[in-house]
């Protein structure tokens, strides 16, 4: 049984795994395209990512990945409920707002909580950007995906008039500092991961990866969400209050997202929010990160922390002869062709299939009892009726 | 006599089915070939491959003689076979006309030449007394046009083999009559046909020879004249079926459903689905709601089980006033519900047998608990009923509902609805698609529910189910009720005529 579990797991991660390959493959004929000397020396760095500098630099892929895990997550939840929030970009901007706002203007909190009132602040605030499509759909039935991709600009633009409004440094066009208290503690992880910027978000991440895992797979809600997401008519049919789900689902999505973004701005690394019109990338990556890890938490967490990697490895690739703009190219390209991971799920599992088939001709004679067996028993009920 | 098809020891598997089983059939020039058989017998896997949509694993095809390749239906069609499937191919926004010729339209320099065509069609049509409007859409025409527009298909690509996939299923008996004589006509032609059906009347009327089969192995090919229906109905199932259902006399209780005037709407405009339709249903009946396919069975289920709502009228359930409850209250009042389509409505193919078990009772004890889902209780319950109804699959309760077959999923179905004790049973096609065996088990449950003293509704579009176990029957054409009829007092011709709403019961006319 217990090998059982264990190989269905390495089933599961061999799409992710092919499909990040095939990613690495490309990134490689790009390099050789543009510079074929340092080429192979390029991709030994994106291959190495963060263990180039060794604890610092994981330490700076696990800040890297924080957000984009929580974004993955908002992505990967909706998905599992049958859901397309494109409007993770914009649900991290407002939580990434309302989470500096908080830190910049209430500096009365105590400063042990004050960290925690900001982050709850962006949950909030996140968690409203995404109940507006979620309302529209479930009451209107517009498309969530057309509503979420505009409230990812009303986002962006909201954002830019309230921090101008209200926490504006006027000499940087961006932010002012938060209070220090309202930076998330580092609990020590700066020991282990010496990174400038390495903060307690990413402890957060993991435990809101984990009660994603336990709200999905555990709960009569998480139930309810998942039997909604998979066939809606079921779900009508055994009486769950689909509309509502979806509200829920959608509000749950846009909190995930907006706490991911508190978590990067309240991170201490003295980043601040740049008035410019530039829709927030993070969202974006948190498809990826959902569609690399098949919607599910656990491998949502992986997915963030791997594309984070390979950030970091591109980070790097500045070293050689490589222009800043290739560099992206190549990461993008990794990250594109892990989208590809599903492609690579229906392949898997036709080969597996197929495999079956050969087996079961080696069994044929087994089979052919069984049937005999199963042609005997509904005899024996009729007879005792 | 010369064979127009021989298919020599044919072998096709699936994973974990051997579908066919070293099959041999040989359709001789000018006969009808009936093949029986249950569902999963194989019968629709052989014919799949004579139409080339699979290649068998052995054997061969031989076709007057000689030997060939079917790789697609392209081909088969260039052999001269032809195929009305059970669901038709039809495109319902063209006209007859368009669809006839669809794929081997006549052009001259890149514009349809439809002048030709239509003289073919209607001097086919004249010639075998196929009677079409070449110019109908295929929405607006009824079913039984709908299969002749696809006869015509094929006699207008002159395919000399032509296969019936269970052609009778969606026909009333007046619609059959007639099919089985356009079928001797077509034979007179000089075509051959081959008849797949599982309805031993049929076979009896119209078939030369009968070949059957058995859970994917040929297990005879007969001549049908000197062959009874009881010894044919053995060879295909395999054991003597007890087609007679133990009902005893029920005394009446109080009334579990009653529908007053229920109206709903259509999305056409000034068209009602369901059309001031008046009924109720007592303990210790079953009623069957009888009627072609299309008449507002649907509509009208959905609006009594809560997944549509009611323009006009009430529903009362249990006497309780239930017009506007949603599903789940109604759930909690008793009432039980097997849906038409249990892809749709039935399952959640994603989830596992032990979580599609628990898809009403998901948050109930003890299956949850402060929120959470109890595991330890929805494994034993998934083993319970497993046990209990006989559902068979790979892994017990952890078997993805997508991999099991569609008798085990309805059997599922029927277990969790059956098993939560329902006052009020709504059971859609509870049959359909299944085999004798499954067929003849669910209905020994349905009676075993009224014969509790439980009230049951059942809708149905098999007549002879609609004749063996309902003890009232209400038709329903074109969202109206048109008779209110005593089973014992009927004939199979006379519902029909209730059913094409050629007769009306007397109280039911329109006002």
């Amino acid at each position: 049984m217990k090998k059982n579990r264990f190989a269905q797991a390495v089933v599961a991660f061999l799409p992710s795994f092919f499909a990040i390959l095939a990613g690495f493959l490309l990134g490689f004929v790009i390099l050789l395209a543009v510079n074929p000397n340092q080429a192979i020396q390029g991709i030994g760095i994106i291959l190495k990512g963060g263990l180039n500098k060794g604890m610092s630099g994981m330490g700076q892929v696990l800040y890297f990945a924080t957000p984009i895990i929580m974004t993955g997550l908002a992505v990967g939840f909706a998905f599992k409920t049958g859901l397309f929030n494109i409007g993770a970009s914009g649900q991290f901007t407002m939580g990434a707002f309302a989470a500096i706002y908080v830190g910049v203007v209430m500096k009365s909190l105590p400063p042990a909580i004050h960290w925690l009132v900001a982050i709850l602040a962006s949950m909030i605030a996140g968690a409203i950007w995404g109940f507006l499509p979620g309302l529209l759909k479930a009451t209107r039935n517009v498309n969530e995906v057309i509503t979420s991709i505009m409230m990812n600009y009303i986002g962006m633009s909201a954002v830019n008039m309230m921090v101008r409004a209200t926490i504006y440094n006027k000499l940087k066009n961006e932010s002012l500092p938060v209070a220090s208290a309202a930076n998330i503690p580092k609990w020590g992880l700066q020991e282990i991961f010496p990174y400038p910027s390495m903060n307690g978000g990413i402890l957060i991440a993991v435990l809101c990866v984990m009660i994603v895992y336990i709200v999905l797979e555990k709960t009569t809600f998480g139930y309810e969400l998942k039997a909604c997401g998979y066939n809606r008519d079921a779900g009508l049919y055994a009486g769950i209050q689909a509309k509502r789900n979806m509200i829920y689902s959608m509000m749950i999505s846009g909190a995930l997202a907006g706490i991911g973004g508190g978590l990067l701005y309240l991170s201490g690394s003295g980043k601040y929010m740049k008035v410019i019109d530039v829709i927030a990338t993070e969202g974006f990556d948190g498809i990826s990160v959902a569609l690399l890890g098949l919607s599910h938490p656990i491998g949502v967490l992986f997915a963030g922390v791997f594309i984070a990697y390979i950030k970091v490895g591109g980070f790097n690739l500045q070293l050689l002869n490589y222009d800043q703009e290739v560099i992206n190219i190549i990461t993008a390209a990794i990250i594109y062709f892990s989208a590809f991971a599903l492609l690579f799920k229906t392949k898997i599992q036709s080969i597996i299939t197929r495999n079956a088939i050969q087996k079961n001709e080696a069994s044929d004679q087994k089979l052919e009892e069984a049937t005999m067996e199963s042609e005997e028993r509904p005899m024996k009920e009729g007879d005792s009726q | 006599m010369d064979c127009i098809i021989e298919m020599m020891n044919i072998t096709k598997t699936f994973p974990g089915i051997i579908a066919n089983d070293n099959i041999t059939l040989q359709l001789r020039k000018g006969e009808i070939h009936a093949l029986l058989g249950e569902n999963g017998a194989g019968k629709s896997t052989l014919m799949s491959v004579l139409f080339g949509l699979y290649q068998p694993d052995h054997g061969k095809i031989l076709i007057s003689g000689k030997e060939v390749k079917i790789r697609n239906p392209n081909d088969a069609n260039r052999y001269g076979i032809g195929m009305v499937h059970q669901h038709f191919k039809l495109i319902h926004n063209f006209t007859v006309l368009e669809n006839i010729v669809l794929g081997v339209e006549s052009t001259r320099r890149g514009f349809l030449e439809m002048k030709d065509a239509r003289d073919k069609v209607m001097e086919l049509s004249g010639r075998y007394h196929l009677k079409i409007d070449p110019d109908a859409l295929i929405s607006d025409i009824t079913v039984g046009m709908q299969q002749r527009v696809e006869i015509l298909k094929m006699l207008y690509r002159q395919n000399e083999i032509l296969i019936f996939d269970e052609p009778t299923a969606v026909l009333t008996p007046q619609e059959i009559h007639e099919l089985m004589k356009i079928m001797r006509e077509l034979v007179e032609e000089g075509k051959s046909i081959l008849f797949i059906t599982h309805k031993l009347n049929e076979i009896k009327e119209v078939a030369n020879r009968c070949t059957i089969l058995r859970k994917g192995k040929k297990v005879a090919t007969v001549s049908v004249q000197d062959t009874s229906k009881e010894e044919m109905s053995r060879l295909m199932v395999g054991r003597t079926v007890n087609f007679n259902i133990e009902k005893p006399e029920m005394t009446l209780g109080q009334e579990v459903l009653r529908v007053e005037n229920l109206v709903v709407k259509s999305i056409h405009p000034g068209k009602n689905d369901v059309d001031d339709v008046t009924f109720s249903v007592r303990e210790g009946e079953i009623v069957c709601i009888a009627g072609i396919d299309g008449n507002g069975q649907s509509p009208l289920i959905y609006a009594l089980t809560g997944l549509l709502p009611v323009d006009s009228g009430r529903i009362v359930i249990m006497e309780q006033e239930a017009t506007k409850m949603p599903t789940k209250k109604r759930y909690q009042l008793g009432m039980a519900h097997i849906p038409e389509d249990r892809h749709k409505h039935g399952l959640v193919l994603d989830y596992r047998l032990d979580e599609n078990l628990i898809l009403q009772n998901y948050d109930h004890e003890p299956f949850s608990a402060k929120g959470f889902l109890q595991f330890e209780s929805i494994h034993q319950y998934a083993d319970k009923l497993i046990h209990q109804y006989d559902i068979r699959s790979a892994l017990g309760g952890e078997t993805p509902a997508r991999s099991m077959s569609g008798g085990n999923q309805q059997k599922a179905i029927l277990a969790r609805e059956i098993d939560r004790n329902p006052e009020l049973l709504i059971a859609v096609q509870p049959t359909r698609g299944l085999d004798v065996g499954a067929i003849e088990y669910i209905h020994q449950q349905l009676v075993a529910q009224r014969n509790e003293g439980k009230a049951v509704l059942l809708v149905s579009l098999e007549l002879d189910e609609v004749m063996d176990i309902s003890d009232r029957i209400i038709v329903i054409y074109e969202g109206r009720l048109v008779a209110n009829l005593n089973p014992a007092e009927l004939s199979i011709e006379e519902l029909g005529l209730y059913m094409s709403g050629s007769k009306v019961g007397v109280g039911y006319e329109k006002k």
